[in-house]
């Protein structure tokens, strides 16, 4: 029977940042992927790197991987797409200006760079949105990556360190240290760590439940949005719990293609795109981006996200001593994997981390499901 | 039909009336688009479903040039 230091069960982006932050620590590593490498919400995804301030610990989460992409930079391939474009957070009123200039505040406090634009020097920069939007902030060094790649990057890091990738193999039971694969295979490993995105199946007591997203993808159009374009009323949809919604948000691509995105649907768990969904969501971007309407869209598809009631991801041990989770990262999955990664490595060894573990603890799981129970 | 004349690149192509701007850019020998690997492309299915005959007609980009009739004067740039 082979055994590990640790068995890390799902290489999507969460998965393999683990499996490389362990395998350069020097652990045995065994990443199990039944499936494409990085082919769940890793591939469907926009690979928005993004700061994201709905609460403190999201931002210090969000804040310190984002810092770990950028130090990642120069040793990524190509194939990554890393463009540092920016994110603009768009106000249309006055109340949505107010909330700008908040931002910027809560920013400035943290030393991070951030700039506020008014209704000229917005147009400027974007030149085919809209008339008279009020103004934006801008985050300069959000940036964008192709996700899936990113993941091959990380796995194949952690290879050079000695893991090992099980392909093609499901683990059905993971417990009491012991991973047993759906051919019967029994793996054993000090530790396991569950990243599994949506599929709480080895896991079920966690609070994760699939929320449903559609996205579009133009042709190429190089210029035609040079930032990544999202509205400030993005939070508001993104945290209205059960309504179906869509919030504008515009991606540039290297290619020069846009990417569109954003809906959110809970209760819809058929990956079928649903063509009303779609529409809702261009007629948004349409109102941000007039000239959108006359560009062709190349394709269509759907993505579920990975969402918890109070918004944080679930990281850290459970009450099985053996069995780590990294799951429920919702949209911020790609932003938040490095540092991820090192609150895995943490806990898994005691290394030193600047973050305080504390707020994305499973254990707080049982909280949240009384309270929204 | 009449023949027509359209522009491939900047140079006159003469074809019969009713003639596909794919056929246009095929007469003409130029490839029709490039791929994000920069490898030239050109018409394969030649239906409208395969999007390899993509140019830019008139100065709209990514037409579908297999789906398009010639007309007198047409104007086509090919590559992007």
């Amino acid at each position: 029977m082979e055994t590990f230091d640790v068995l890390i069960l799902g290489a999507g982006i969460v998965g393999t940042a683990c499996a490389r932050e362990c395998a350069a620590a020097g652990m045995r590593v065994g990443v199990v992927e039944p499936a494409v490498l990085g082919g769940g919400a890793t591939a469907a995804g926009m690979g928005h790197v993004v700061l994201m301030d709905d609460s403190p610990a999201q931002l210090a989460l969000s804040r310190f991987s984002r810092d770990l992409w950028r130090d990642l930079r120069a040793q990524l391939p190509q194939g990554v797409e890393y463009e540092e474009c920016g994110t603009l957070w768009l106000a249309v009123d006055a109340e949505e200006m107010a909330e700008v200039f908040a931002k910027r505040e809560t920013y400035a406090h943290l030393g991070v760079d951030s700039e506020v634009l008014d209704e000229k020097a917005l147009r400027e920069v974007e030149p085919n949105l809209r008339q008279g939007m009020t103004g934006a902030l801008l985050v300069p060094h959000d940036g964008v990556i192709y996700p899936p790649a990113a993941a091959a990057f990380f796995l194949e890091a952690a290879i050079a360190h000695g893991a090992r990738h099980l392909r093609g193999k499901r683990a059905i039971r993971a417990a009491a240290g012991e991973v047993v694969l759906d051919d019967g295979t029994r793996l054993n490993a000090a530790h396991i760590v569950i990243a599994t995105g949506t599929d709480i199946s080895l896991c079920p007591w966690l609070a994760v439940q699939p929320r449903k997203g559609h996205l579009v993808i133009t042709d190429r159009y190089p210029g035609f949005v040079r930032h990544q374009l999202v509205e400030l009323g993005y939070l508001k949809s993104a945290h209205a719990i059960t309504a179906d919604s869509v919030a504008f948000n515009a991606q540039p691509r290297k290619t020069g293609q846009i990417l569109l995105g954003s809906s959110r649907q809970f209760g819809d768990v058929e990956p079928t795109a649903r063509p009303k969904m779609v529409r809702r969501m261009l007629d948004r971007a349409i109102e941000y981006l007039p000239g959108l309407g006359s560009l062709s869209a190349i394709r269509v598809w759907t993505g579920f996200r990975a969402a918890t009631p109070d918004k944080l991801p679930y990281i850290g041990p459970t009450p099985d001593p053996t069995v780590l989770v990294a799951m429920g990262f919702e949209g911020l999955g790609i932003t938040n994997a490095p540092g991820t990664a090192r609150l895995v490595l943490h806990h898994l060894t005691g290394a030193q981390v600047v973050l305080d573990p504390a707020p994305y603890l499973p254990s707080r799981a049982a909280v949240t499901e009384a309270l929204y129970a | 039909m009449p023949d027509v004349t359209v522009r491939v690149n900047g140079e006159a192509v003469r074809l019969p009336g009713g003639s596909t701007v794919a056929a246009a850019l095929l007469n003409a020998g130029v490839h029709c688009r490039t791929s994000v690997n920069g490898e030239p492309r050109t018409a394969l299915c030649g239906m409208g479903i395969c999007l390899e005959c993509r140019a830019t007609v008139d100065g709209q980009p990514h037409q579908r040039t297999c789906q398009l009739v010639c007309r007198d004067g047409m104007s086509v740039e090919t590559g992007s």
